[in-house]
């Protein structure tokens, strides 16, 4: 089944940009694939129209097999609990400590309290940041705010985790280390979709890799032929 | 142990998210209140502005209740005062006042001849060398009638009317008239503090929701990740409410104290006016029944503040 659908989807901005043309693609469940492009190529709005920040002017978008055509304003917040999200920023909140920040999704979706102190210990322990749950954010290094965020966007078991330029601002070798995460994170079967420019280094690894080119997919085969790719 | 079965499993399950957004609750008022405190200047301003707004109106209605309650103290001693016809002589007036002594609806008669009015005026005027240069004295004989307690105004006022149709009778008074143009000043000031009420409320909403406005811009970034991870708006609406009803809750409490240091330093004056008057009156206090009203009325003028600014801005922000 595929976890992520776009049914030729087109999003035009007021003023006529057209960000999106046409978009098809299909990530079946428990994929990883990479979406590359020049800044402006659409990958923001890609990740947008899935979480719902945006609507398509045209097409569908299915995420688990919803259409989001029928996700109305106040159930948008129950589809984005099904997807977790890394955000180049971090968008963590600095008045508050690691541990917090990383139990904001189950407070909002009312996890019992015993609960949540396991889920996320759990949680930072994959990042390796268990040691620092008690910091503020701020005190942490850009790797490890990264962490953090990874950690947030996983807490809450969604089936779907959205990245969008996670390792833009890490050196080579930390980079390496975030990207291996998400792989961890896909290998116990969570759909992952990372935006990332970085060529050399999505390239390196064995999944496929989607690119959009002035709003339209340009499909490219697995760099190993092992992980299929039915774009 | 036998497994649990699905039904019990859905009910724990349900137990376990109604407990959590109990707590949740729980956490958020505590939270909203740390914040209020953390701020303690600005809040103690927001607090004393809405505390003085709706201290005024709550001044004005235990002023009116003690208003009233002198009124009804001498609502039950009304009294009308027959001026008869200077030409009635002695006689004529004692035995019209032994006749109304034996009318079904009078209780009391009390007769002044014309020369004991006139020592009596002599003696608390202070006109005595004007009333020496008259030749003749100016004053009518009195009667004044006590009429059965529990009479209605309608009674008393049709009981005035048959006496002043009495042929020695020049005219009557009815003593209750300043009780009765009390009571029209009170229904005013009732009036009036209504309207100041609302228009008071109006602005602790107002204070209120824009303080809210404020608290919600200070607070945008955490608005748009909480949007992010699926945070529904009553999850976001919840502080602001709970910061809301606060302030108004904390105005209500200083609208209290506005009230009672008022009354107390009225309580002085009030007895030593009262004590003019030969009156043991004494100002009464906020009952339970108003100071709880006061805080819930602030508590609830909190609420709509905070709701209607809610409503108004955090649609705005969105992750973009």
């Amino acid at each position: 089944m595929a976890m992520i659908r776009f049914d030729s989807v087109s999003k035009r901005y007021p003023g006529g940009y057209e960000a999106l043309s046409r978009a098809s693609f299909d990530i079946a469940e428990g994929q990883m694939v990479f979406l590359t492009g020049h800044s402006g190529a659409g990958k923001s709005t890609l990740l947008k129209l899935m979480m719902l920040m945006e609507r398509p002017s045209q097409g569908q978008v299915f995420i688990n097999g919803q259409n989001l055509r029928n996700v109305g304003r106040t159930k948008i917040p129950f589809l984005r609990r099904q997807i977790g999200v890394v955000f180049q920023n971090h968008q963590l909140l600095f008045d508050r400590s690691v541990f917090d920040n990383v139990a904001l999704p189950l407070v909002i979706s009312g996890c019992p309290h015993h609960e949540i102190g396991r889920r996320v210990r759990a949680a930072l322990d994959k990042v390796g940041l268990l040691n620092k749950e008690r910091n503020n954010p701020i005190t942490l290094s850009g790797g490890e705010q990264q962490r953090v965020g990874i950690a947030r966007a996983v807490v809450n078991k969604p089936p779907v985790l959205l990245a969008d330029e996670p390792t833009g601002n890490l050196d080579p070798q930390l980079a390496t280390e975030i990207m291996n995460l998400f792989r961890q994170f896909n290998q116990v079967g969570v759909t992952v979709l990372i935006a990332s420019h970085d060529i050399a280094l999505i390239k390196s690894l064995p999944y496929p890799i989607m690119s959009l080119k002035q709003g339209h997919v340009v499909r490219q085969p697995a760099t190993q032929a092992e992980v299929p790719f039915d774009g | 142990m036998a497994e649990p079965t699905g039904a019990q499993r859905r009910q724990s399950r349900w137990r376990d998210m109604l407990a959590g957004w109990r707590a949740h609750h729980g956490e958020v008022a505590l939270d909203s209140f740390k914040r209020l405190l953390a701020q303690p200047v600005s809040s103690a301003m927001t607090w004393l502005v809405i505390g003085i707004a709706l201290a005024l109106p709550a001044s004005l209605y235990v002023g009116l209740v003690n208003l009233q309650s002198l009124g009804e103290a001498w609502d039950s001693s009304a009294r009308l005062s027959l001026y008869l016809k200077l030409d009635v002589d002695d006689v004529r007036g004692r035995a019209l006042a032994e006749t109304l002594h034996n009318d079904a609806a009078v209780v009391a008669v009390q007769y002044t001849d014309r020369a004991t009015a006139l020592a009596e005026f002599r003696a608390i005027s202070g006109f005595a060398d004007v009333l020496d240069g008259l030749n003749e004295n100016p004053l009518p004989a009195l009667i004044t009638v006590e009429p059965v307690t529990g009479l209605s105004a309608d009674n008393l006022a049709g009981l005035q009317q048959r006496l002043a149709e009495l042929p020695e009778v020049d005219s009557v008074q009815l003593d209750l008239e300043w009780v009765q143009r009390l009571y029209a000043l009170v229904r005013l000031g009732q009036r009036l503090a209504m309207t100041l009420a609302g228009l008071l409320s109006l602005g602790v909403v107002l204070v209120i929701g824009n303080t809210i406005r404020l608290a919600i811009e200070g607070r945008r970034e955490e608005i748009v990740v909480i949007k992010l991870v699926g945070g529904t708006d009553a999850f976001v609406r919840r502080p602001f409410l709970y910061t809301g009803l606060w302030y108004g809750v904390g105005g209500g409490l200083c609208a209290w104290v506005v009230v009672g240091i008022s009354l107390l330093m009225m309580r002085g004056p009030v007895a030593r006016l009262a004590g003019l008057y030969g009156s043991d009156f004494s100002l009464d206090g906020l009952g339970i029944g108003a100071t709880l009203l006061l805080w819930l009325a602030g508590g609830l003028l909190g609420l709509v503040g905070a709701w209607l600014a809610v409503a108004r801005h955090l649609g705005d922000i969105e992750p973009r």
